[in-house]
């Protein structure tokens, strides 16, 4: 179900989508039946763009970001939908098709760093080997390239370290190294999944930081997939929020901050600890768990959560966008915008979903 | 680097060391050896009492424990050592078997590794799959099998029922390099059979974890073919282990494991010795035999550890 | 449901296993029969000799044992179901005797070497230090030992003068020293890995939870880790069973483990090796036995790692 964007302006190839994402389903055959991980999921991303795809664990978002690359390869997987990358379908296409575009046009940095890279090679000798499977580059060259992608990535003294083992860096340095790698044959799309979570809280910022650099410097757009909403709200241009394998909100970062739709958008904001506020009694969160993807709840996935339901939640809300002037602002609610925007303040000017101690408000008819 | 290897090496000479003593000292107190009989046994069975006690003198086997055990010791490193039944030099004895039982382990070690390893990789490629089940199928029959069985079953059927092969012994290599070959065709299928499907197993686990591993998931992120991932990726990690083994069940093979093998197949070796010198209870030849065994799987030992290490960048670094 | 439900559960579906877990029971009973079938079957003992005499096969009266020396092969005789030897004793009787001793032996043993390197390798692991030297030295000094030659070392010594140490005194053709032996050797196969997995579980933040609630060392090692190296044991044990049964055949077959009269599946196989190409059954059949014990075990010992501990590789429905 894509949306056809209406050029903004006639001519711009800068608007034309990069990757188009639509109805990708993944599910997995179990000892304990189908577990269906990703369920109808589309998206679309720009050149140059930042997409965040933020969820909880079991959300379906790093699945999506695997499948994408064709990694995800256990033989009890089933795909369908598609996903289109410049005229090239990438689910269900052939080994060799993806092969190229491994790397060269998608590369992707893994969540931990730490066992991501071989332990018996040097990693100068890793980045080289992709820089030599997509490129005839001599080894001199391709050497010298590696060296100056370390530099970029904040390796100090990269001209020795290049020969080190992966063991001789810390979880950060790995980290950079992983992203050098990622960006070593100039790829349109850098998938990073969870890039930060294995590390501590002041790397994480500088590891953040640096995709961003590189993103400006190389053009590249990045599908950022994470749990942490922080970690979002430096970089992202557009954030599409997952639950229970459906993009329940997606929108622009400004609106999904200031304009969420989706009640669970509201407590996942509502969730985040700020420093600029008082420190509530208890910290907030949303009550009861995500469901067991083998049997999920009929409907709306997050109905059995959601203090504001009724009764016409118990069908599927489809993924539309729902308010006015924001084309590009779709969620999964069935609740008027109005009374959207109503409910979500738990308190004025804080958004967040109403714990056991505030009063829970009767829903509409 | 350095320190490790030397350190191993110390290690070794304690362990060779302790075992010799080890070996002293069964022999000594277990009935049935001893000087008493020792004496006895050169003597020979009607030897009267002043007789024996010439023997016992002439031999030190009146002295006190740790001389003997010196002198026993020097004999070794200077090649004196006798054999209390047939005085038979010992050391020319292990060094005439040492060819036989190195052709017999050698070709078979080649074999059961190029074997092993390719069932496993096979195995791992076509995990689930009718290649992988069957081949698992051999090598849980293969590991079930009695050495010493499979060597009777091939004689009676291929040397005896259908003349294919030589009903056993041994050709010297200089003499027919075939004939040799041809000899040794059934004692190293025999002594592999056991290896293949124990290597093959290993592997295919060792294969199959590392598939799963984060870095060749990299690796494939990278956009590599499915041959350089197994080969640069997996392989050079999996087979690590299998280095190992490799060495000390060459090692255990070369020092005298091959005995059942060697001695179905009439090939002499150090093996057959070794075996007929423990039924006699002949120290001289058990502590030679000995010692020459655990001197190999020792020193396999340490070539093990230390290519270990230059195959792992952490151990060597760390 | 626990891990250990979910296994016996993932277990009771894999049918071969089971059935060969099955066969191998099936043996061993028909091994734990082996008085009644001489009795009531074959109507004579393990060591009852009959080289004169003679059976009706198709109704033709034959020497059980030819005047040149060859005796009857298997067929479908009640008497001598899997022939005779050169004395004239049956050996299907002989392999069922000799299969209770060589099962006995191969199971005591495990049991021995079990015991032995759990606990050493349980202390090693856990108290490092000086203990975890002189055992991992003691290890390396028995695994420098080639295998076969010292069992059969000791197999051969003790079977002579029997074990005198302290109190305990074992003859020397008593099933025990073979037991004894077998047990012993394989002790640093498997108490190497467990040392190891020990030196990790330790790491584990469950034991440092332990320690900082006070619990004292050996509640710790036999309560919080053992129980971790339970699916290990398991699957070791199953293991250690099919390789002591191969190695008692072994030595059986050298002269250094089961002492004749005692049958024995080796010793039958070493009792026949003169006359391979005249009788073969005699040391054919013996084999055939050792097999299916041992792979019997094997299978299902393969069945049970993957009961205990599946991998990625999920069974589809």
């Amino acid at each position: 179900m894509s949306v056809t964007e209406p050029a903004a302006t006639p001519g711009k190839a800068k608007d034309e989508p990069l990757l188009r994402v639509e109805e990708l389903e993944v599910s997995f055959a179990t000892e304990d039946g189908l577990v269906q991980a990703v369920d109808g999921v589309s998206f679309e991303l720009k050149p140059g763009e930042v997409l965040a795809i933020v969820g909880e664990s079991g959300s379906g978002k790093s699945v999506t970001a695997m499948t994408l690359m064709g990694l995800t390869r256990s033989p009890n997987a089933r795909f369908g939908g598609g996903a289109h990358y410049q005229g090239t379908e990438l689910i269900g296409a052939s080994e060799e098709e993806l092969r190229r575009v491994r790397g060269a046009e998608i590369a992707m940095v893994f969540q931990d760093p730490m066992t991501s890279l071989n332990p018996v090679h040097r990693i100068g000798d890793q980045i080289m080997e992709q820089i030599q499977e997509h490129e005839a580059l001599p080894d001199q060259q391709a050497r010298e390239r590696t060296i100056e992608l370390l530099e970029r990535v904040g390796i100090p003294r990269a001209r020795d370290r290049i020969d080190n083992y992966p063991f001789e860096f810390s979880g950060g340095m790995r980290q950079r190294v992983m992203i050098a790698l990622a960006l070593s044959c100039d790829p349109s799309i850098l998938i990073a999944d969870e890039p930060t979570t294995a590390l501590d809280v002041t790397i994480q910022a500088q590891i953040l930081h640096r995709i961003r650099e590189l993103r400006e410097e190389t053009g590249a757009a990045v599908i950022l997939v994470t749990h942490d909403l922080g970690v979002v709200a430096d970089i992202a241009d557009r954030i599409a929020v997952m639950y229970a394998g459906r993009i329940i909100e997606e929108g622009s970062l400004d609106q999904i901050f200031y304009d969420p739709q989706h009640p669970y958008t509201w407590g996942l904001l509502g969730s985040i600890t700020r420093v600029d506020r008082a420190r509530p009694e208890r910290l907030p969160a949303i009550k009861g768990l995500p469901p067991s993807l083998a049997n999920r709840p009929q409907g709306c996935h997050f109905r059995p959560r959601c203090p504001h339901e009724f009764s016409k939640c118990i069908e599927v809300p489809p993924l539309e966008a729902r308010v006015k002037d924001q084309p590009d602002h779709r969620d999964r609610c069935w609740l008027s915008v109005d009374e959207k925007r109503e409910r979500r303040e738990v308190r004025p000017g804080e958004i967040g979903l109403p714990t056991k101690d505030e009063p829970e408000e009767a829903p509409a008819a | 680097m350095f320190r490790f290897t030397v350190r191993r090496l110390l290690n070794m000479i304690f362990v060779l060391w302790a075992v010799s003593v080890l070996t002293f000292l069964i022999f000594m107190v277990m009935p049935g050896g001893g000087d008493e009989q020792a004496a006895l046994r050169i003597a020979g069975r009607n030897a009267n009492e002043a007789q024996v006690q010439t023997v016992k003198r002439e031999w030190g086997l009146d002295d006190p424990f740790y001389a003997q055990y010196a002198d026993m010791m020097k004999k070794v490193f200077t090649g004196e050592l006798i054999s209390y039944v047939n005085q038979v030099n010992v050391r020319e004895e292990i060094v005439r078997g040492i060819p036989r039982t190195a052709s017999l382990v050698i070709g078979a070690g080649i074999i059961w590794l190029f074997f092993g390893v390719v069932f496993g990789v096979l195995s791992a490629i076509y995990a689930g799959r009718f290649t992988d089940r069957a081949l698992n199928v051999l090598a849980l029959i293969g590991i079930s099998l009695p050495v010493f069985w499979v060597g009777l079953v091939l004689l009676y059927y291929l040397t005896d029922r259908i003349a294919l092969f030589p009903p056993g012994g041994y050709t010297e290599l200089g003499d027919d390099p075939v004939d040799w070959a041809y000899h040794l065709i059934l004692p190293w299928f025999a002594l592999s059979i056991l290896f293949i499907g124990f290597y093959s197993r290993v592997l295919r686990s060792n294969v199959l974890d590392i598939s799963n591993e984060d870095y060749v998931r990299t690796a494939r992120a990278k956009g590599l073919s499915e041959r350089r991932i197994l080969i640069r990726h997996t392989l050079r990690n999996a087979l690590i282990p299998i280095v190992t083994l490799f060495g000390l069940d060459f090692g255990a093979a070369l020092g005298g494991g091959a005995i059942l093998t060697e001695s179905i197949f009439g090939l002499q070796g150090v093996g057959q010795y070794a075996s007929d010198s423990i039924g006699r209870l002949d120290l001289p030849p058990i502590m030679g035999v000995v010692l020459y065994g655990a001197f190999f799987i020792v020193l396999l030992n340490a070539i093990v550890d230390i290519l270990y290490a230059y195959l792992d960048p952490r151990i060597r670094l760390q | 449901m626990g891990p250990w439900q979910l296994a016996w559960r993932r277990l009771r579906r894999n049918r071969v296993a089971m059935a060969s877990l099955a066969v191998f029971f099936v043996l061993v009973g028909c091994c734990l029969a082996a008085p009644l079938y001489a009795e009531h079957i074959a109507g004579r003992g393990p060591t009852a000799t009959n080289a004169t005499g003679t059976i009706q096969i198709d109704g033709k009266k034959t020497f059980v044992v030819t005047p040149d020396g060859t005796p009857i092969g298997p067929g479908l005789h009640k008497q001598y179901l899997l022939g005779a030897d050169p004395l004239g004793r049956d050996v299907m009787v002989r392999l069922l005797y000799g299969g209770r001793n060589s099962l006995f032996v191969g199971f005591m043993a495990a049991v021995i070497t079990g015991v032995l390197a759990v606990a050493l390798g349980l202390a090693a692991g856990y108290f490092r230090g000086w203990g975890d030297r002189v055992i991992t030295n003691l290890f390396d000094i028995l695994w420098s030992f080639p295998v076969l030659l010292f069992a059969i070392a000791l197999g051969t010594a003790l079977a002579l003068g029997g074990l005198k140490i302290g109190p305990l005194n074992i003859q020397g053709d008593s099933l025990w020293i073979p037991i004894v032996i077998i047990g012993v050797v394989y002790v640093p196969y498997f108490g190497r890995p467990i040392r190891g997995q020990v030196l990790s579980l330790r790491e584990k933040e469950f034991v440092d939870a332990a320690v900082a609630q006070g619990m004292r060392s050996p509640r710790i090692m036999f309560g919080e880790i053992l129980p971790n190296l339970s699916s290990t044991i398991l699957v070791f044990g199953t293991l250690i069973i099919a390789n002591n049964i191969l190695l008692e055949a072994a030595l059986s077959f050298l002269g250094a483990g089961i002492q004749p009269p005692e049958p024995s599946w080796g010793g039958l196989i070493s009792d026949g090796v003169n006359q391979i190409y005249t009788a073969p059954h005699l040391s054919l059949v013996p084999g055939v036995a050792i097999v299916i014990a041992v792979l019997s075990l094997n299978v299902f010992g393969d069945g049970l790692r993957d009961a205990l501990d599946p991998r990625a590789k999920v069974r589809l429905r």
